[in-house]
């Protein structure tokens, strides 16, 4: 299968909030740090592990309570982030290190602002720069940053006890570039010239509009092209009276599924030009497009499917197509 | 309970960037082909198909039900997905098989890392509370675990460069290899850190790809393959989620999959060590002996394909028995961070 153009790209940004309940243990511990301390919690074995464990990890029971470390403590490990990626704690570059804070026996990981790669090394001492405004939240210390010499140990001033965090919000914000299918490059790319592009099942026979780039039923890519009309049966429909954001047409108006004359699959498009009251299972319809200058590689070219006058298609016609 | 043995394997070429949808189906297409070619199976005749892959590699929700359209479900299947690499997906058709549900199980694995950033979108299966917001990425973990190892004694930098030249070495005769090629550890050992101490040869690359595996059962693997790899001993465990909580210098979960499966004595390992110290790591948790040949393909350093690398390891360590190299392999694959889930198959001819 050789294809002759290259498949098209495009960027998407992915972006959404996880917001999660803590439980007890790190609702205590959140709560902590948005008062500026660090508390973990003590295991069957006597290790102290911070940040806390939320079930013991030889007696799987939960901690019986917490107790405060740090704020100090030492580098256990750290490697050299010289690009900061986008969420990191620091724009500039830094360490990722291990930190053993003093009375824990177990180690976090968080960012030390050490300047350069040669100020780090396993063993060094190091404390929390605080963020200016705390919330519940790791980020609530900033980083890490190494103590001087001889630099006496700094508490953070005690604030007024914080009301108790039990609830937490992460944002994701991810970015990717999607790639077409050939089979959906050429059909979008139908779309830019205003040809309605489906491609065939070499096995099965069907016709794919819009492209599936390999046929569903047999696991073949679908590589001979088919244009289609710009007409077609509505199959079905649903009649839209709920409002939502970024809604184009005032309802009520109907989103139908259109099975294009010649194509296999329906497809949904608005149908729009007449009432909603009038619009029926066998309607036939035709696309109207939107004005040429504003077509791109996109099925938004079709503005809306408006009846075409012609009689009704009989139901046998497309019943195979529900 | 049924013997079970790999009949089958196929890999989809590692490449830096494919044009490939990232539901996977334009790189599984050619290796269902010729994975069935090679069995002389018809689909009809898998009794069961599971996937493993990711939606936030993919950038799409349920981009592994999308992945179905490169099998032609119809008739329908019996078909599931783990959220995991292939090798998970490949023990559930190994129990469904031992259980007696299907005779003949197909398990794939595929992952288009180049659609995004690799590095940010692996932050995201670290703990939520404490790791995830402060978006750690893949590369920084190992390089912490590196050092530990470093700091210990376990391993050196030095030798850590000799994984890489001896893996890219090997890849040469490996056409699916992303990274191949003979250079000496000396030479290696002078480029620059990437993420002290780790340099880009310690890293496995980030690419495209896809690998899937046919297992059957006793009565059917012997007319299937000529020499089918026969699994002994299957076994996956896990780690503490808690970076900083647990040992990282070794990896107990693979310890414990190792000892389960019966590691020990093979003529060949393929193990998924995306770092050269994380194979330094677990030649040691698996009980390796010197004289144990590791990663003739290459292993993960020479194409790393996410979700579809661990499978492509027991599938290699197959190829090894099914080609007459070996009478007793290990595959293992890993997921997490750091080596915090590991997975063990140990096959064998008969």
């Amino acid at each position: 299968m050789t294809y002759v153009t290259q498949p098209l790209r495009a960027p998407l940004d992915i972006g959404f909030d996880y917001t999660r309940s803590l439980g007890p243990t790190l609702s205590q511990f959140m709560t902590a740090l948005a008062g500026r301390r660090i508390l973990g919690s003590r295991g069957a074995d006597g290790t102290v592990h911070a940040p806390p464990f939320e079930y013991d990890p030889v007696t799987f029971a939960p901690p019986a309570e917490l107790v405060e470390v740090g704020p100090e403590g030492i580098v256990t490990s750290w490697t050299w982030m010289a690009q900061p990626l986008e969420g990191q704690p620091l724009p500039h570059p830094f360490a990722w290190a291990l930190i053993r804070l003093d009375g824990a026996g177990t180690a976090m990981l968080h960012a030390v602002d050490a300047g350069s790669a040669a100020a780090m090394r396993t063993g060094l001492r190091v404390r929390p720069r605080w963020a200016a405004s705390t919330t519940g939240s790791i980020r609530d210390i900033a980083c890490f940053v190494p103590c001087a010499p001889g630099e006496p140990g700094q508490h953070a001033p005690q604030e007024h006890a914080p009301q108790p965090v039990t609830m937490m919000t992460s944002p994701v914000l991810l970015h990717y570039e999607h790639t077409a299918s050939p089979g959906e490059s050429s059909y979008l790319r139908g779309l830019a010239a205003g040809r309605l592009l489906g491609q065939r099942c070499p096995a099965c026979g069907k016709v794919y509009f819009p492209s599936r780039g390999v046929c569903p039923a047999d696991g073949v890519p679908a590589t001979d092209e088919v244009e289609l009309p710009h007409t077609g049966t509505v199959t079905t429909f649903c009649v839209v009276n709920v409002p939502f954001p970024g809604q184009r047409v005032t309802p009520p108006y109907v989103a139908g599924a259109i099975l294009l004359d010649g194509a296999d699959i329906t497809f949904q498009h608005l149908i729009l030009g007449c009432p909603a009251s009038e619009v029926r299972m066998g309607m036939r319809v035709r696309a109207v497009w939107k004005p040429r200058a504003e077509w791109g590689t996109t099925a938004e070219n079709i503005d809306h499917f408006r009846p075409s006058g012609e009689p009704d298609a009989p139901y046998d016609s497309y019943a195979r197509h529900l | 309970m049924t013997d079970v043995a790999v009949v089958g394997f196929a890999q989809a070429p590692c490449v830096r960037r494919s044009d490939s949808t990232t539901s996977g189906v334009e790189m599984l297409v050619p290796i269902f082909a010729e994975v069935l070619a090679s069995t002389g199976l018809a689909k009809g005749d898998i009794g069961f198909w599971c996937s493993g892959s990711s939606d936030y590699l993919a950038g799409r929700a349920f981009s592994f039900v999308q992945a179905v359209d490169a099998i032609g479900a119809f008739p329908p299947i019996m078909e599931s997905h783990v959220e995991m690499d292939g090798a998970w997906a490949l023990y559930e058709a190994w129990v469904k098989i031992r259980t007696g549900d299907a005779d003949v199980a197909l398990a794939y694995g595929f992952g288009k890392s180049s659609a995004g950033d690799l590095r940010r979108v692996l932050a995201l299966q670290l703990d939520p509370y404490l790791l995830a917001p402060l978006w750690p990425d893949s590369v920084s973990i190992a390089a912490l675990q590196a050092r530990l190892g470093i700091d210990a004694g376990l391993w050196s930098e030095k030798e850590m460069a000799e994984v890489a030249a001896r893996s890219r070495a090997a890849a040469v005769s490996n056409p699916r290899a992303q990274v191949s090629g003979e250079i000496s550890a000396e030479e290696l050992g002078t480029r620059p850190y990437i993420a002290e101490p780790l340099r880009a040869h310690d890293c496995a690359p980030v690419g495209d790809g896809a690998a899937v595996v046919i297992l059957a059962s006793a009565e059917r693997a012997p007319g299937l393959c000529a020499r089918p790899a026969w699994i002994t001993g299957f076994e996956h465990r896990i780690d503490s989620g808690s970076l900083g909580a647990r040992d990282l210098t070794t990896a107990p979960s693979a310890v414990a999959a190792g000892r389960a499966a019966g590691a020990g004595a093979v003529d060949v390992a393929e193990l998924h060590a995306p770092f050269t110290h994380q194979e330094i790591l677990l030649r040691e948790a698996l009980g390796l002996a010197g004289s144990v040949r590791v990663n003739p393909s290459g292993g993960a350093l020479c194409g790393n394909p996410m979700f579809a690398a661990g499978l492509a390891r027991i599938g290699e360590a197959a190829r090894q028995i099914m080609t007459g190299r070996a009478g007793r392999a290990l595959g293992h694959a890993t997921g997490g961070p750091a080596l915090q889930q590991n997975l063990v198959c140990v096959l064998e001819a008969r």
